[in-house]
């Protein structure tokens, strides 16, 4: 009697699943636009560098499209919110390129979503475009995977080179828990000794900790430290530059470019003030001189942006622009969608000016930016300035 | 060295007063109704968010702070209402899960109503920081302490002065006993979740301009204050407060002592070995088991 | 015969293998055979988690530390040292069932939200090991993982792993019905009603509590060894507290005291997200809505709700049949 029920309920069950599942596998339509497919953490942890990818990439793709598409064709995006999860990244990945075949990624917010796909990616030959920080993600290369933001390694080359120019040589670490902080922490650890820097303190947080105060006491007390580098973004960041300015720190601190955004200096307030970090010539589009060939695209991204959604732009959409334009640039020159074409023609983008520096890739190279493509920039009087 | 030590307590004891505040309103929930809810994080996140957006609409803290916390206050009552009324009767772990699925839901919320991004929200008076024995502690430390004591002192009124406070205390001994002496036991459940909804938003309020608020920050913050609910004894006020305080002490001092990366892990173990020899936290009741 | 396969533990084995057995037909692509591994992995740590919960009626919060342990302890057994993977797993396996017996004793005396803070404590704890100890985990960002191999067979692929993780799953259904008819079941029951009446009659509540737990435990783990070979990629997004809330959730949703309760449970939280993935923005409200919903109209869980819903229809009808009849 029981088991009939329960044999029931299941069979019943299974329909249902059934039914969902043949709810999303469509007929092929014959003139199919060109898909898109991104996986980014529009919530979760790195909500922050995820919202404004999405936003980006949803404003572009319908720009492109109002002014008649790519190569005749419609772009169509195709986006999952990935959470910052790994496993999460992994799923949605395989329903782009097995469910929704699209023609081309461009995606995965953190370096944790990034490398879980990349095995994918690369067993399913689809030209892939991360939008993460770390270096491993490039390095070494694989056939079909690129990057558009500066690495962690040029982050900490560019800080320690500013710090050998002020004549620090010790200096002390406070990260947080994430993997951005954690990558570029190990990044800098093993870059210092090269510019004759000593990390004499190395502290951390953890995730949601509303107060650094201890941590920034203990290297407020560490006789000889020169400077403070601060490896990470969102909250964290924001609240140790606050403590920093509750306890009277006066030796500089300088921030990642994972909080490179008007949004950092709202924040964290008058604390903010003199703040150091490496960030994309974006930040401070307006004051660039026009002779600056990255002038023109980033003050059009940066008021496109701005007046569209009425909120100040960060390195990450700026990120997440390049990463649409070189794949679309590549369509382009592919003449079409053929994978291995796309591949190719991404790998062959050469001084592709974009908002994050000036992009020329090779089969060596899957970034293509260098330390060019970084500028140093200080907190002056509430906004971001060119250290000159 | 004691400037350090010093530091060290008044940002333990500020960051525990949150967590204190946090867990009153775990126990005055559980008091009621034996559910542990886990949307009261949330209410936090309320409280912060909604501030920050009547403020940023030009409203003054004097009408925006008590609005918030009124907001917050709905959003409890609608949860005992709507969610935890109809499953009445219900056991204590579909409670809990009905909990989770109400946190989610407004988490949910409000990244729609409000967005996704970390807001900051001005100090009450001014940010110079004060000097205090060689440490430096902003003034909105004082106010988080301040309001955290004058609550502990109003609830201690209220609970012990009080009709209704204590008509919600004997609910909380026995419900059974409390219904046949006349206490309408479903409005004692219905506004313990209104007040633990408002004392989560005034926590919520107060850490903001500290710590930033964000639609996430419930979720962090409901954990601590569970752990720090649990380490006094679930249901003892009293416990609620030297949980929270003695958590938030133990973090900064495992921070600034031991280790700052296993800060967290360093306090769970001082809760489990807490446990181990107070199997009912510091000041929880040891009552039989029911046979 | 007939009254042997009538009976839940056969009846209910041959459906599910019946389902297992069945699914591939509307299993379209590669994509549908993930999400049915990883159903089918969520759903033997909710056996597990379910024999626990729901039999000996201890709850934890934690148990995304199991699943973590044993994710990571193949994959630095396996990848960076190049351990043999069934070897890995059986190691990781058995250190995890280890640490699970002597930390239940102590853990275990304590009850109901005490308990539950405390396993979320070893949770955490795990968690913060894993994510800051990067020289052996990598950290946050994770660590790849080789291919499961035998000998010389490979276990590669979407398909292939269905049916490992599908025969898996059928053991673990066999093991725990076998366990909650067992004498042992017997008491954990017993248990579950009331410990102290339970230890009256002559149980011994601590051994059967910490024996299920090392079950749980072992169950978590071995889930977790496979998925970090399944992946090829192993991150602490998996560890969080709040995977472990999730993997409670899936228990309680499905229906607490059902084996085939928590297989339901596991089924519908994963593919949920991916169905609701649709709503875009409004993702977590309607999930939030439906996990409060379904546990406000069928609070004892999907499954023994909707058999009990049947049942007093059934019984109705043939009421209503012999009516007519006479």
């Amino acid at each position: 009697m029981k088991s009939t029920q329960v044999r029931n309920s299941l069979k019943r069950g299974l329909a249902a699943v059934a039914a969902t599942f043949a709810l999303f596998t469509g007929p092929a339509v014959a003139q199919e636009p060109i898909k898109i497919g991104a996986f980014l953490a529009v919530t979760g942890p790195a909500a922050s560098l995820g919202d404004p990818e999405q936003k980006t990439l949803e404003l572009y793709v319908g720009k492109i499209n109002a002014a008649g598409g790519v190569l005749g064709r419609k772009l169509q995006l195709i986006s999952y919110d990935a959470a910052g999860d790994a496993e999460k990244a992994r799923t949605f990945a395989k329903r782009l390129i097995e469910q929704d075949k699209v023609d081309v990624i461009v995606g995965g917010t953190s370096t944790g979503e990034t490398m879980a796909v990349i095995p994918l990616v690369e067993a399913a030959q689809i030209p892939f475009i991360s939008l993460a920080g770390a270096v491993v993600i490039v390095e070494p290369v694989k056939k079909w995977v690129f990057k558009t933001p500066h690495t962690d390694r040029m982050a900490c080359e560019k800080i320690f080179i500013d710090m050998q120019s002020r004549k620090f040589s010790k200096i002390a670490l406070i990260s947080g828990p994430g993997g951005f902080d954690k990558s570029m922490r190990a990044e800098c650890l093993k870059l210092n000794k090269k510019y004759g820097i000593d990390v004499i303190a190395d502290e951390t947080y953890g995730g949601g900790d509303t107060d650094m105060t201890a941590q920034l006491t203990k290297i407020k007390n560490t006789a000889g430290v020169q400077a403070v580098l601060n490896p990470g973004f969102g909250q964290g960041p924001a609240i140790v530059t606050k403590n920093y300015g509750q306890l009277g720190i006066t030796i500089p601190l300088y921030q990642s470019h994972g909080v490179a955004s008007k949004e950092f200096i709202k924040l964290a307030g008058a604390a903010a003030e003199g703040v150091r970090l490496p960030g994309a010539a974006l930040l401070v589009a307006d004051s660039l001189p026009a002779s600056d060939p990255q002038r023109s695209v980033a003050v059009a991204y940066k008021n496109e942006y701005e007046s569209h959604f009425k909120s100040d732009i960060s390195t990450f959409g700026g990120h997440a622009y390049d990463g649409l334009m070189i794949a679309v640039e590549a369509i382009k020159k592919a003449g079409g969608t053929d994978k291995a074409k796309v591949r190719d023609a991404i790998e062959s983008t050469r001084r592709f000016i974009g908002v994050d520096g000036t992009y020329t890739m090779s089969p060596t190279d899957h970034m293509g930016l260098d330390l060019s493509a970084f500028r140093m920039l200080e907190v002056k009087g509430g906004n971001w300035t060119l250290v000159k | 060295m004691s400037a350090q030590f010093m530091q060290y307590l008044l940002t333990g004891l500020t960051v525990g007063a949150i967590y204190a505040l946090v867990a009153l309103g775990f126990s005055i929930i559980f008091n009621a109704s034996h559910v542990i809810n886990f949307a009261q994080g949330e209410f936090v996140m309320i409280g912060g968010m909604a501030t920050v957006s009547l403020t940023g609409s030009g409203l003054p803290y004097m009408l925006a702070i008590p609005l918030a916390i009124v907001a917050a206050a709905l959003v409890g009552l609608a949860l005992e209402k709507f969610a935890v009324e109809p499953a009445r009767g219900a056991s204590v772990v579909t409670l809990i899960i009905i909990t989770i699925g109400a946190s989610i839901f407004l988490r949910g919320l409000a990244m729609v109503v409000w967005d996704k991004r970390l807001h900051a929200l001005k100090p009450f008076t001014g940010d110079t920081p004060i000097a205090i024995a060689g440490a430096a502690i902003l003034p909105q430390s004082l106010w988080v302490l301040g309001v955290t004591l004058a609550i502990v002192l109003a609830l201690s009124w209220f609970f012990g002065r009080t009709l209704l406070g204590k008509a919600m205390l004997a609910t909380s001994h026995n419900r059974l006993a409390a219904q046949l002496v006349g206490i309408n036991v479903r409005m004692v459940l219905f506004l313990s979740f209104g007040l633990s909804a408002a004392l989560g938003a005034v926590a919520g309020i107060l850490i903001a301009p500290i710590t930033l608020t964000s639609y996430d920050v419930g979720v962090m913050l409901g954990l601590k204050g569970f752990a720090a609910a649990i380490l006094g004894g679930l249901g003892s006020g009293i416990g609620a407060v030297i949980g929270g305080l003695a958590l938030g002490i133990a973090e900064t001092m495992s921070a600034g002592y031991l280790s700052s990366a296993y800060k967290d892990a360093i306090a769970f173990v001082i809760i489990l070995a807490v446990l181990f020899f107070m199997p009912s936290g510091l000041f929880g009741k040891r009552g039989g088991e029911r046979v | 015969m007939l009254a042997r396969l009538a009976s839940p533990r056969t009846g209910g084995m041959l459906a599910l293998a019946a389902v297992i057995a069945l699914l591939p037909l509307v299993l379209s692509n590669k994509y549908f055979y993930d999400i049915a591994v990883l159903v089918g992995l969520n759903a033997i740590v909710c056996i597990g988690l379910n024999l626990l919960i729901g039999y000996a009626g201890q709850i934890s919060l934690g148990h995304a530390g199991f699943f973590g342990l044993g994710a990571y302890g193949s994959a630095i057994l396996a990848s960076r040292y190049g351990w043999p993977p069934l070897a890995a797993m059986l190691a990781t396996t058995f250190a995890v069932a280890a640490l699970a017996f002597v930390v239940g004793r102590p853990i275990l005396r304590l009850k109901g939200h005490y308990l539950a803070m405390a396993t979320l404590g070893l949770g955490v704890i795990i968690f913060m090991v894993i994510t800051t100890e990067d020289k052996f985990t990598g950290g946050p960002d994770g660590i790849a993982v080789v291919p499961f191999r035998i000998g010389g067979f490979v276990v590669q692929g979407e398909r292939i792993w269905y049916w490992v993780v599908g025969a898996l799953l059928l053991v673990a259904v066999w093991l725990a019905l076998n366990l909650i008819e067992s004498p042992a079941g017997r008491a954990l029951r017993a248990l579950h009603s009331s410990e102290i009446g339970a230890e009256v009659v002559g149980i011994n509540a601590a051994n059967h509590k910490v024996m299920v737990f090392v079950i749980s435990a072992v169950f978590a783990s071995v889930a977790g060894s496979l998925a970090a070979h399944y992946s090829g990629f192993v991150t602490p997004g998996k560890v969080t507290f709040l995977h472990s809330i999730e993997l409670v959730t899936m228990v309680v949703f499905g229906g607490m005291a059902s084996t085939f309760g928590a297989v339901v449970g596991a089924a519908v939280l994963t593919t949920l997200p991916q169905l609701l993935a649709v709503f875009e923005d409004y993702e977590m409200m309607v999930f939030g809505a439906v996990m409060m919903g379904t546990m406000i109209f069928l609070p004892r869980g999907v499954v023994p709700s909707l058999a009990r819903l049947l049942q007093t229809r059934r019984q109705r009808a043939s009421a209503d049949g012999e009516e007519e009849g006479a």
